[in-house]
């Protein structure tokens, strides 16, 4: 098991350096450099603006120094004027797209799993037929289908929660401050609710499986409580397919974040990588697609490992 | 239908059974079941009207009406009317006509990106499957790393490097085949490249899996050739679910252009995608609500009946993983 995980943990290396490297490539063949904008610089000012970011080394010189500087962790600067740490950047954006990720990841979980427990238990009755059309109506749902919707119901109509936006301040709840749970709440469902339905749908095919086993009979058969026998015995090992989909679903939506960023203004990574792909900021771009590369590098790993934790039999 | 006492009267005959199923071959049982599920059938009957109605819209004035990118400053924000069916949008151009034009182009994405995907998927899944260990494991290395690569990131970054190209045949305008515009073929590509990876990972799961079956063998030791083998026994048996993954993948892709249409990597003005009419529809929610109803139910209809058609399907080709 320890032997796994050290060599799954190191496997992540050359995916990243990969990523690192297409990354590379696919940023530099974009039409057009950095420098190039509406208005047009001159001569000198273009040479000495290459120089100060080290644009003017050959693309092989370039690509060794980058690798060099990602060993340490350095991401270099952003090239778009601001002159600003890529790293600190980063750092400062990723709570609001983690805040968002993590609210619809335990949104879609919590939902989900509930929903798929209860219409297994009761097949083809009233319970079951809603689990079952949510979940169908969900997969044609995506964030930016029902972030709309959404938003006429509830913000614009019935004026329940605020129409998205930054003005007061997204992911402060890494500090604890939760005071904007309405600006939180229409994201959140926006972008959980696919996920939601996907994970129910799963976990009530993954119940019906288990419930028809022998052994969830000879529970029933031994008079234990109808609670244990859903709870301790189904559904712990109804969870173990749930679990696989889980760790792709949670990278999906920290990055899916994105799309929800980019239009309601949410001051997140998404935001910040669609822009710096408009104006080519290479640096931001590297380092924003590293971010997210080795997030979900990790989760898969971590899932991959916590699989075998739930599933005894499994053995690597 | 026959009654339960009849069928234990006559024999059953076994000869006329094996010439019956042989009559009704693979593609026609299965097409038979699919005629079956009711909800395949009208996801299939509604999805045809859809596209029918695009692609005439495209040729034939009197069903597009208005031009979609006439701006008709008279008639701003309007709701629905006989003159505009679904209403005018703030720069006053008919939302029918731009609903027509946006749902075709998001169709011939999802179709477009799905062959692209086929071509490519089938090649590596049968390269890995077929061509030796070495191959396989460098194949698969590069699946798994393309599923590494956040999805929605290399999409973007792919669509930003193969804009304003100049190709070696094509060049840098339109390419020469009806219909297909430059950002058209830009988009497709950059969704295909990056959504390859199920379709051929599941072509070399089938093919090493049928690679061992007697019946390969057996032809094998009939003297037929490895091409032989491959492109009658093979392919075909790979077939069935290669299609249902197809299926699938359409409503993924245009759930893809829509999605950068939506944050406004689109196709440009004053062209339109579902998912940009949606992304405009957004702002102004406050003052003219219908605008963005239509591309939002038209993405949630194309969505839902692929799925339910792909569901069709998959039963109709593998009874064996009907619920």
């Amino acid at each position: 098991m320890l032997q796994y995980a050290i060599r799954r943990t190191l496997g992540i290396i050359p995916l990243l350096w990969a990523i690192a490297t297409i990354t590379f490539v696919l940023m530099h063949s974009i039409q057009g450099g950095p420098f190039d904008s509406d208005r047009p610089l001159s001569e000198t000012q273009r040479t000495n603006l290459e120089r100060k970011y080290g644009l003017d080394d050959s693309l092989p010189v370039q690509y060794v120094t980058y690798l060099k500087n990602l060993l340490t962790l350095d991401v270099g600067i952003t090239t778009s004027g601001s002159d600003r740490l890529v790293k600190d950047i980063i750092k400062e954006r990723m709570g609001v797209s983690f805040q968002l990720g993590i609210a619809s990841f335990l949104f879609a979980s919590v939902f989900g799993l509930t929903l798929g427990v209860v219409s297994s238990l009761n097949q083809n009755g009233i319970g079951d037929y809603v689990g079952v059309f949510i979940a169908t109506i969900g997969a044609a749902m995506p964030s930016i289908v029902l972030a709309p919707m959404l938003t006429i119901w509830f913000a614009v109509e019935l004026g329940w929660f605020n129409v998205l936006s930054s003005e007061y301040g997204f992911g402060g709840w890494l500090h604890g401050d939760f005071s904007n749970w309405r600006q939180v709440v229409l994201p959140t469902i926006a972008l959980g609710f696919l996920p939601m339905a996907f994970i129910a749908r799963i976990t009530r095919a993954s119940m019906l499986e288990v419930l028809r086993q022998d052994y969830i009979r000879t529970a029933r058969a031994k008079g234990l409580r109808e609670f244990s026998v859903v709870l301790r015995h189904s559904a712990k090992n109804a969870l173990i397919p749930v679990l696989t989909v889980l760790g792709p679903i949670f990278a999906g939506l920290i990055v899916g974040s994105l799309v929800i960023e980019t239009k309601f203004a949410i001051p997140g990574l998404g935001n910040e990588f669609v822009r710096s792909v408009l104006i080519r900021d290479y640096n931001l771009i590297m380092g924003v697609t590293l971010f997210f590369a080795v997030i979900i590098a990790f989760m898969n790993l971590f899932v991959d490992l916590l699989y075998g934790f739930a599933d005894p039999r499994i053995r690597y | 239908m026959s009654s339960p006492s009849q069928a234990a009267v006559q024999p059953f005959d076994f000869a006329q059974e094996v010439m019956h199923t042989k009559q009704r071959g693979l593609w026609n049982q299965a097409w038979h079941r699919l005629l079956h599920n009711k909800l395949a059938v009208i996801s299939g009957f509604l999805l045809l009207v859809i596209i029918t109605v695009c692609v005439l819209g495209e040729y034939v004035p009197a069903i597009q009406r208005h031009d979609p990118s006439i701006q008709d400053y008279g008639h701003i924000e309007e709701g629905p009317s006989a003159q505009f069916w679904l209403g005018t949008d703030s720069l006053g151009r008919d939302l029918w006509a731009r609903m027509l034009q946006a749902t075709l182009f998001s169709l011939k994405i999802g179709i477009g990106t799905q062959l692209v995907i086929l071509l490519i998927g089938v090649t590596v899944g049968m390269g890995a499957a077929l061509a030796g260990r070495l191959s396989d494991t460098v194949l698969m290395w590069f699946t798994d790393l393309a599923f590494a690569f956040p999805d929605l990131l290399a999409i973007i970054l792919l669509r930003q490097v193969l804009l304003n190209r100049d190709w070696p045949i094509i060049g840098s305008g339109d390419p020469q085949i009806p219909g297909m515009s430059n950002i058209l073929l830009v988009t497709i590509l950059a969704i295909a490249f990056v959504g390859w990876t199920t379709i051929a990972r599941l072509v070399r799961g089938q093919m090493l899996s049928i690679k061992e079956l007697d019946y390969i063998t057996a032809a094998r030791s009939m003297g037929a050739s490895p091409g032989r083998v491959v492109r009658s026994h093979m392919l075909p048996n790979t077939l069935s679910s290669v299609i249902v993954a197809i299926t699938f993948g359409i409503p993924l892709a245009i759930f893809a252009e829509a999605t950068l249409g939506f944050i406004g990597l689109g196709v440009p003005p004053p062209d339109a995608s579902l998912g940009s009419l949606i992304g405009q529809g957004l702002d102004t929610i406050q003052t003219h609500r219908i605008e963005i109803i239509w591309p939002t139910l038209m993405v949630a209809s194309l969505m839902l009946c692929f799925t339910f058609l792909g569901d069709g399907m998959r039963d109709a080709i593998d009874p064996r993983t009907r619920r």
